[in-house]
């Protein structure tokens, strides 16, 4: 129980270096030690998505890593997208867009959105629903999120035309 | 009647809130985790019904980083909660009545230490007979779930009648008969009941909780714990979702009772998801006898039905519940002759409690699937059987109330029926692919607004001008997800001509806020709204009133608020609100009012078994149509369209309520082809994420929603509630559109692709 390791990995564009238990999970590693409580706890079992982070550019639920598997790879987190100051496009969209009600998935969802729109950044309405399917809702009916994102993708789109 | 595009006088608005929602910078109260705090957690029965003979915590108790490990005889005060009638245990001591059942409650310093004490309780006790039926409760010879009961597993029966019944169904020409199943829902909102609590130095029980209902929590923990409700100050910060399953104690208890024992230390308690399944709330499960009779050309005559909820173990919510389940059975619509008879029963499964649709979903899919046996009986189209029918406004309900005007029942209806999904399905079925089918169905339904009569509907709104010149809206109610606080803003902007970004909403805090009622009952933007428009209209007196002061002007009235300021338009003078906000004093700042949702003035003579919650003045109407695509091969079903029209008032804000009704539908589709909470036994088999499905998106179209204008006189600029309302038109149309498609009886949901597979087989279901 005792046993600590060393981890260094980069998170949210910052260099960590920090002593945790291996076994400790990601979730529990961000919303406690590091204070980061974007990521959220929905189901504890991989099923709901609320607490998605970007590992290496990939969108991997939290609360199914353990902080050992962090060694060496970049964390990206809903805080770590963006700030209510400087927000990233998907989470100023989710926002207009009335994408967000209870808001407890929205993180999670900026992040799958956020991977979808990397790397296929002007995606049809049924590839938004199939990267955002890992994430549950049960605010909004999923329209408004699609929505948005597919406005996310539009002004992309546009800028890159 | 409106098109389909966003249509109505109000303007789009959204609030910041959903701004530090997406960043993840708001915060919830599960995410209040105060450096050193305990962790709390509950050993649960896991055996529906037994006599408890000891509970072995010695091993617990001897885990390194305990704190305490409490039990029934730790518990001070009755160990009773509930918030009507209080039958529910803080920790069972004596009995076990469910599963859920808590029986030991570990306070730890760590969640490692908390999860290894849990495991070392041991429950020993014996088992009893269970019963899981709430029909079979109600034999002679059934187990009772509280021997003491004066009426055996009878928690409550209920009788609303009108007019004739027996003799009009004597009298009618047709008359059709079904019996229907509605399932124990359970809610998921996605942020599971959690909280931290803690005593102060000064004594005060301090609680930030995911609650609907702050200012009630602290009666209920108060009579449960034996303390004073005014020494409790409970906050609630933004919720992540709740549709019912925090109305009412989840954590509020136990967390107190830990907070008591703990020397000043917060603790914070976290049920996990598979604890909510265990332990949470669900939306009752109902068995329905209904028989409607009308004229050849389908007017409807009389009404009887009868409708049996499972309470569970503990009354929760049950029998307000089944008074709005027989106050909706007549649905939306004009039936002369009713007579609606409920049976509130005790069983050892799950507890049951509020969910959105509150008694409403079940009573709504009984009476819309005996229209379309009607309908098919007399060969009429289920849409004009239903317009046909449909309650206009001066008419009365089934439960003898006149609906008030607007009652938008018809003109939903017809909206929906002018939809080309409607419209054309026929066309749309005959293009279906190889080895699919298509069928396309439609339903009524509509939703009581407020708590009805017998409880205050009450709600007081503090509004504060601050130093700056801005406002503070001090929020009751709150917010958990259906945006009532970007409503308020809205409200409060609109009434004092200022931008929304002049406001500041504190979110409720029993000592900061003035008392509300919950957050339920489609209630919230009506019965706050209209206590902070009153307050805001205070407000604007007093500013015109100190400005008038400082312009010397002898007419007060004759100034005017404007963005920033309150301006003399007669000389082109004017006050900055900053310096009136700088002046005043802050008693001088601060506005209060208060409001009290209107009650039925002559109720019928009916219902009187039910002391709370009936019957209603104020209904929210909705029509729905689905169109489902059948696979031959698979059985499965994709709900290819789902449109819901509502009239809910004056539309403000069309995104809210588009967002409120595909919200709703999308729970009310997770109802129909997917939802199933599988019990056996009084255990639960479905018990998390990965057995009990909700729709994900790729399992729901773009839910449509039309707004039906309306202009409620007494709401606030107009609007009534409509939280509830969109949730139950997709059960019974999506049961209807599946007899379109395959013939398949639909008699309760969720629908299986067994079941679509042996209609196309041709087997009776």
């Amino acid at each position: 129980m005792s046993k600590t390791i060393t981890l260094t990995f980069t998170l949210n564009g910052r260099q960590v270096r920090l002593e945790t238990r291996p076994g400790t999970r990601v979730l529990d590693l961000l919303r406690g030690e590091m204070g980061l409580t974007a990521a959220k706890e929905g189901c504890g079992s991989g099923e709901c998505g609320a607490c998605a982070i970007l590992v290496d550019g990939t969108a991997k639920l939290s609360c199914l890593m353990l902080a050992a598997q962090l060694e060496g790879r970049e964390i990206v987190t809903a805080e770590g997208l963006g700030t209510v100051e400087h927000p990233h496009p998907i989470q100023a969209s989710l926002a207009e867009n009335g994408a967000v009600q209870c808001g407890y998935c929205t993180p999670g969802m900026t992040i799958a959105a956020a991977e979808l729109l990397a790397h296929t950044p002007c995606p049809d309405r049924g590839e938004v629903r199939e990267a955002i399917s890992g994430n549950l809702c049960r605010c909004t009916g999923y329209v408004k999120i699609v929505d948005a994102v597919m406005a996310v993708s539009r002004t992309t789109g546009e800028k890159n035309s | 009647m409106s098109a389909f595009s966003s249509n109505s006088s109000g303007q789009r608005f959204h609030h910041r809130d959903t701004l530090s929602k997406a960043v993840g910078a708001e915060r919830y109260s599960t995410d209040f985790t105060p450096p050193g705090c305990l962790w709390a957690g509950v050993k649960r029965a896991g055996v529906p019904h037994a006599r408890i003979i000891a509970v072995h915590s010695e091993e617990a108790r001897a885990v390194q980083g305990v704190t305490s490990v409490l039990t029934r005889a730790d518990v001070p005060g009755t160990n009773r909660q509930g918030i009507v009638h209080k039958d529910q245990p803080v920790l069972a001591g004596s009995v076990v009545r469910h599963a859920g059942d808590p029986v030991a409650l570990v306070v730890a310093e760590s969640r490692e230490a908390l999860a290894e004490a849990l495991a070392c309780i041991r429950l020993e006790c014996e088992p009893l007979p269970g019963i899981f039926d709430p029909e079979l409760a109600l034999k002679p010879d059934a187990p009772l779930v509280h021997p003491d009961w004066e009426t055996g597993n009878l928690l409550a029966r209920g009788l609303v009648d009108k007019g004739d019944a027996q003799q009009a169904m004597q009298a009618c020409e047709v008359v059709v008969e079904g019996e229907f199943e509605t399932p124990m829902q359970e809610h998921v909102s996605l942020e599971p009941p959690n909280g931290a609590a803690r005593m102060t130095a000064k004594g005060v029980l301090e609680m930030i909780v995911s609650t609907q209902a702050p200012f009630r929590d602290r009666f209920e923990i108060a009579h449960a714990l034996g303390l004073n409700p005014m020494s409790i100050r409970i906050r609630a910060p933004y919720l992540g979702g709740a549709f019912g399953g925090k109305d009412g104690a989840t954590v509020q208890c136990l967390l107190a009772l830990a907070a008591l024992k703990s020397g000043g230390r917060w603790v914070r308690m976290d049920w996990g998801r598979e604890e909510t399944f265990l332990a949470g709330y669900k939306r009752h499960a109902a068995r329905m006898r209904i028989r409607l009779g009308a004229t050849r050309d389908g007017v409807l005559q009389a009404l009887e039905s009868t409708m049996y909820f499972d309470s569970g173990p503990y009354a929760h919510l049950g029998v307000e519940i089944m008074a709005l389940g027989l106050e909706h059975s007549g649905g939306a619509y004009r039936i002369p002759h009713t007579r609606m008879e409920g049976f509130c029963v005790y069983t050892n499964n799950p507890v049951g409690g509020a969910f959105r649709g509150f008694g409403v979903v079940q009573a709504i899919f009984a009476i819309e699937r005996i229209m379309d046996v009607l309908a098919a009986r007399l060969h009429m189209d289920p849409g004009e059987l239903r317009l046909k029918n449909a309650l206009r406004p001066g008419e009365q309900n089934c439960a003898g109330v006149a609906m008030q005007s607007p009652s938008g029942a018809c003109e939903c209806l017809e909206t929906v029926m002018a939809h080309p999904a409607w419209a054309d399905r026929m066309a749309w079925k005959a293009k279906a692919p190889p080895f699919k089918r298509r069928g396309v169905g439609i339903a009524a339904s509509c939703n009581a607004m407020g708590y009805g009569r017998g409880l205050p509907d009450a709600a007081a709104a503090k509004l504060e001008l601050t130093r700056e010149g801005n406002f503070k809206i001090f929020n009751s109610v709150a917010d958990m997800g259906q945006g009532n606080a970007p409503a308020f803003v809205q409200l409060a902007a609109t009434a004092l001509k200022q931008e929304a970004s002049r406001f500041e909403l504190v979110q409720p805090d029993t000592r900061l806020c003035l008392p509300a009622g919950s957050s339920s009952a489609s209630r919230t933007t009506y019965t706050f709204g209209n206590a902070l428009l009153r307050a805001c209209e205070a407000m604007r007196e007093k500013l015109i009133a100190r400005a008038a002061l400082f312009l010397l002007v002898d007419e007060p009235n004759r100034l005017c608020l404007k963005p920033g300021e309150v301006a003399d338009e007669a000389t082109g003078r004017s006050v900055p609100l900053s310096m009136l906000g700088a002046m005043l004093q802050r008693d001088d700042r601060i506005c209060v009012d208060q409001f009290v949702m209107p009650v039925v003035e002559n109720p019928p003579d009916t219902g009187k078994e039910f002391k709370l919650g009936f019957p209603h003045v104020f209904f929210s109407h909705g029509a729905c149509l689905c169109a489902v695509e059948v696979d031959e091969l698979t059985g499965q079903v994709e709900l290819k369209e789902c449109v819901t029209a509502v009239e809910c008032g004056r539309v403000l804000n069309p995104r809210g309520v588009e967002q409120q009704v595909q919200g709703a539908a999308a729970q009310g589709a997770g109802l129909a082809l997917m939802e199933k909470f599988s019990t056996q036994g009084g255990r639960i088999l479905s018990g998390d994420l990965s057995t009990y499905l909700i729709p994900t998106a790729l399992d729901l179209p773009d839910l449509e929603c039309a707004t039906v204008d309306g202009d409620e006189p007494s709401g606030p600029l107009g609007l009534k509630g409509m939280g509830e309302v969109g949730i139950h038109g997709p059960a019974p149309a999506v049961a209807q559109a599946l007899g379109d498609a395959v013939g398949l009886t639909v008699r309760s949901v969720p629908v299986e692709p067994e079941d679509v597979l042996r209609a196309l087989r041709g087997e009776k279901s």
